[in-house]
C-alpha cells in the first residue's frame, strides 16, 4: 500500500547543516554556529534538526578529523535552542557504539539515524533496536546506493525495518544517482516496505543533481528529504534547504515550512560562517562521476597537497578501489602509491 | 618432548581454519579433539576425515573423556566461553579464546605473553587486535603514546554472523587492548566492512600520537621506524602475510591534535588460506596466534616441569 501520487504530498524535510555541514567545516562548527543555525531552522519550522559529528557519533578522530567541540556539547546547545524541532543524531555501526548513542539520547537527541553501506545493513540491528528501547525515532541510512541495483537495495531496506527502522533512506553519498536511478530504487524500496516504514532520500550536488533527484523522490514516494543550508555538506554539498522548499512549493508538495526563513538562515546566518564554499570542481564532479564517498573530498585534497598528486586522480582510484565510507584511511595509501608512480 | 594434545570447541569457520593452521603450522601441539554442535557440519567431517576425534554434543562430552587435552581453543561465542571457562580450569585445562569474551587476559603473543603470571585462559582479542597492538606497543616502547587510534578493513565475505551482531563489542574490545597491551593511554578502534569484488584483503591503519619532536627527522624517529620494524617481522614469522604497504608516515604536530605529532602505519594481512580464502586475513591472523599462543605456552610448561623436575 503506498500513497497515492496526487496533490496530496505531506512530506517531511530534515536538514543537516550541522552533520553533514561538518565536514565541509573540517568538523569545526561551534556552540554559536549550532544555536543560530538551530534557531533559524526552528523559526522557519523545520522539523528535523541533525546535529553530530560529520562521520557520526565518535566520528571525532585521526582519521576523520577532530571535532573542534565535543559534539555531545553541540548536541546539548541545539536541543537547548530548539523550541519544536526534533534534534536528530547519525551514528555509523563500527565507528560509534550504543554508549555514544546513550550519550547522545541523555543529551536530548530524538532522533536516532543510523548508516551502514547499502549491502551491510545487518551490522545496525543492534542498534535499531536499542535506539527503539530508548523510544527513540529511528531512521536508516543505506549508503552509497548507487553501487547496488534497487532490488538488492530493498532487500537491505527490509532489513533495517525489520529491526525497528522507521524510514530507510536511499542516500546518494556519492552524488552519483541521475534522476531514474533515484526513482527506481525509492519505488523498490516503498513496495518493498508497504506500511512497515517510510522512504526518504538524501541527495549530494556532485552532478548537480540533488534538488531534481529529491524531486523524483517524492515522486515516487519518498516521505522525508534531507538538505543542508546553502548546500553545506560534503563533496560538492548537498541538496540546498531553502531551494528544495522554494521547488517543492512550486511543484505544490506539502513540506510547512517557511521559505523566507530558509533562504533567510542561508543567506543571513550560515553563508558568512563558511569557510569554503561548496563547489561543483574537477575533484568533487569526479566523486559523482566515479562514484566516491564525498566525503573523501576533503582529505583528498590534504593528500594531494602532501604528497603531489592531484586529488581527482586520487578519488578516481579511490572509486576504481571500491572503497566506502569510512575507508578515509586509504587515500593516503592511493596518493603514495600514485606519487611512487610518478 | 611429546606434542601437546588440544580440543577445538566451535567447528565453524574460525575452528576449521585453526585445525589445519595447527595441523600445518604448530610445533608442540597436535589436535586430538573437535567439537562442535551441528553434526552436519563440513569442520567436523573435514576433522573425522583427517582422524581426529570428533563429537557434535559439545563441552560436556569433551569433559567426560577420560585422556583430556592440555589445551582447549574456544572458537565458539563470548557467551558460550563464558559459561565453558570455569569447566576447563576445574578440568586443569589451559583454555585459548578466540572469541570476545575476555574472560582471561588478554595476549598479543610476541607483546605480553612473558608478562602474564596466569596464562590458564588467555584472550586473542580480535582479529584487529592482533594486527595492530603489537605495532602501538612497538611505537609506544620508543615514546610515550597518548592516543592510538586503529581502522580496520575487512571484506563482507569475512565478516560472520557474530561479528556482524556485535560489531560494538569488536570495536570497544579492540580499544580496549590497544591500551592494556598497546601501551597507548587512549585507543579508539573503528571497524569497516567492504564488499567489493574481489574482495579486498584484509587492511589495517594505526595512528598514534606521538610527541611533536618523534614526529621530525632524527634518532627518535629512526628508533619508532626501528621498532615498528621488529613487531612486523615477529608477526610475519607466524603471519607471512602480515606487511607493511608503505613506510611509516610521519606527520608534524598540529593545533588539533594538540599539539601532537602523529605516525601512520599502514598494514595488509593476506591469509595463508589454509582453509579460509587469502583476502580473509582477519580470520587466518587470530587463528595464526592462537596457533602460535599454543606452541609457546607448551615451551613455558615444559620449562616449568623440567624445573620442577630437577
Amino acid at each position: 500500500m503506498t500513497a497515492p501520487l496526487d496533490t496530496t504530498f505531506d512530506i517531511r524535510l530534515t536538514d543537516t547543516t550541522l552533520r553533514d555541514g561538518s565536514h565541509a567545516m573540517s568538523h569545526k562548527f561551534t556552540e554559536e554556529h549550532v544555536r543560530s543555525v538551530v534557531r533559524a531552522l526552528d523559526d522557519s519550522r523545520v522539523e528535523v534538526i541533525e546535529v553530530t559529528h560529520g562521520d557520526g557519533l565518535g566520528g571525532s578522530s585521526f582519521n576523520y578529523g577532530f571535532s573542534l567541540t565535543p559534539e555531545l556539547d553541540l548536541i546539548k546547545a541545539a536541543v537547548d535552542e530548539a523550541k519544536q524541532a526534533k534534534i536528530a543524531v547519525l551514528m555509523l555501526p563500527g565507528l560509534g557504539t550504543i554508549h555514544d548513542l546513550n550519550q547522545a539520547y541523555d543529551a536530548g537527541a530524538s532522533v536516532a539515524r543510523i548508516a551502514t553501506h547499502c549491502t551491510e545493513a545487518d551490522v545496525s540491528i543492534q542498534h535499531f533496536q536499542h535506539a527503539r528501547k530508548l523510544g527513540m525515532e529511528t531512521v536508516g541510512f543505506l549508503m552509497l546506493s548507487h553501487r547496488v541495483s534497487p532490488e538488492e537495495l530493498a532487500k537491505q531496506a527490509r532489513i533495517m525495518a525489520d529491526a525497528g527502522c522507521q524510514c530507510v533512506y536511499v542516500v546518494d553519498s556519492a552524488g552519483a544517482l541521475i534522476l531514474d536511478d533515484v526513482s527506481d530504487r525509492v519505488s523498490a524500496l516503498v513496495a518493498e516496505l508497504g506500511q512497515d516504514a517510510q522512504v526518504g532520500f538524501h541527495g549530494h550536488q556532485n552532478m548537480s543533481f540533488g534538488v531534481a533527484n529529491s524531486v523524483f523522490a517524492v515522486r515516487a514516494g519518498a516521505k522525508q528529504i534531507d538538505g543542508t543550508l546553502m548546500a553545506l555538506g560534503a563533496g560538492a554539498g548537498n541538496s540546498p534547504t531553502e531551494v528544495l522548499a522554494a521547488a517543492f512549493d512550486r511543484l505544490e508538495i506539502k513540506t510547512g515550512v517557511d521559505i523566507q526563513g530558509l533562504m533567510g538562515a542561508a543567506e543571513d546566518i550560515v553563508k558568512p560562517f563558511i569557510t569554503r564554499m561548496p563547489i561543483m570542481d574537477r575533484a568533487s564532479i569526479m566523486q559523482g562521476y566515479a562514484g566516491v564517498y564525498s566525503s573523501f573530498l576533503i582529505h583528498a585534497e590534504r593528500a594531494a597537497e602532501r604528497y603531489g598528486v592531484p586529488a581527482y586522480r586520487i578519488l578516481e582510484e579511490v572509486g576504481k578501489a571500491g572503497y566506502v565510507g569510512g575507508q578515509e584511511d586509504m587515500i593516503v595509501d592511493v596518493a603514495v602509491q600514485l606519487a611512487a608512480a610518478k | 618432548m611429546a606434542k601437546k594434545t588440544a580440543a577445538i570447541v566451535g567447528s565453524g569457520n574460525i575452528g576449521t581454519d585453526l585445525m589445519f593452521k595447527i595441523m600445518r603450522r604448530a610445533k608442540n601441539v597436535e589436535v586430538k579433539y573437535m567439537i562442535g554442535i551441528d553434526p552436519a557440519s563440513d569442520g567436523l567431517a573435514r576433522a573425522k576425515r583427517l582422524g581426529i576425534t570428533v563429537s557434535a554434543e559439545g563441552v560436556d562430552w569433551l569433559l567426560a573423556r577420560e585422556d583430556k587435552p592440555d589445551f582447549v581453543f574456544e572458537c565458539t561465542s563470548a557467551k558460550a566461553h563464558a559459561a565453558n571457562a570455569p569447566k576447563y580450569k576445574a578440568a586443569g585445562i589451559h583454555a585459548i579464546d578466540l572469541t570476545p569474551a575476555a574472560v582471561g587476559p588478554y595476549l598479543a603473543p610476541v607483546v605480553n605473553l612473558d608478562d602474564l603470571t596466569d596464562t590458564m585462559n588467555v584472550n586473542m582479542i580480535t582479529c584487529a587486535g592482533q594486527a595492530t597492538t603489537p605495532i602501538v606497543a612497538a611505537v609506544s616502547s620508543v615514546v610515550p603514546v597518548d592516543y592510538a587510534e586503529i581502522v580496520a578493513s575487512i571484506a563482507s565475505k569475512s565478516a560472520g554472523p557474530g561479528t556482524r551482531a556485535n560489531v560494538d563489542e569488536f570495536t570497544e574490545t579492540t580499544a580496549k587492548a590497544l591500551e592494556v597491551v598497546g601501551g597507548a593511554k587512549r585507543g579508539k578502534a573503528i571497524i569497516i566492512i567492504n564488499p567489493v569484488e574481489p574482495p579486498m584483503i584484509m587492511r589495517n591503519t594505526i595512528y598514534c600520537a606521538i610527541p611533536a619532536e618523534a614526529a621530525e627527522p632524527g634518532a627518535t624517529q629512526d628508533a619508532i621506524r626501528a621498532a615498528i620494524d621488529e613487531a612486523a617481522a615477529k608477526i610475519q614469522d607466524y603471519v607471512p602475510g602480515y606487511s607493511l604497504r608503505l613506510e611509516p608516515q610521519f606527520d608534524s604536530a598540529r593545533e588539533d591534535w594538540g599539539g601532537q605529532g602523529r605516525v601512520g602505519i599502514w598494514v595488509q594481512v593476506k591469509g595463508a588460506a589454509d582453509y579460509l580464502p587469502e583476502y580473509a586475513g582477519n580470520l587466518d591472523i587470530i587463528t595464526a596466534a592462537a596457533t602460535r599462543t599454543a606452541d609457546l605456552l607448551s615451551e613455558k610448561i615444559d620449562a616449568t616441569l623440567a624445573a620442577a623436575g630437577a
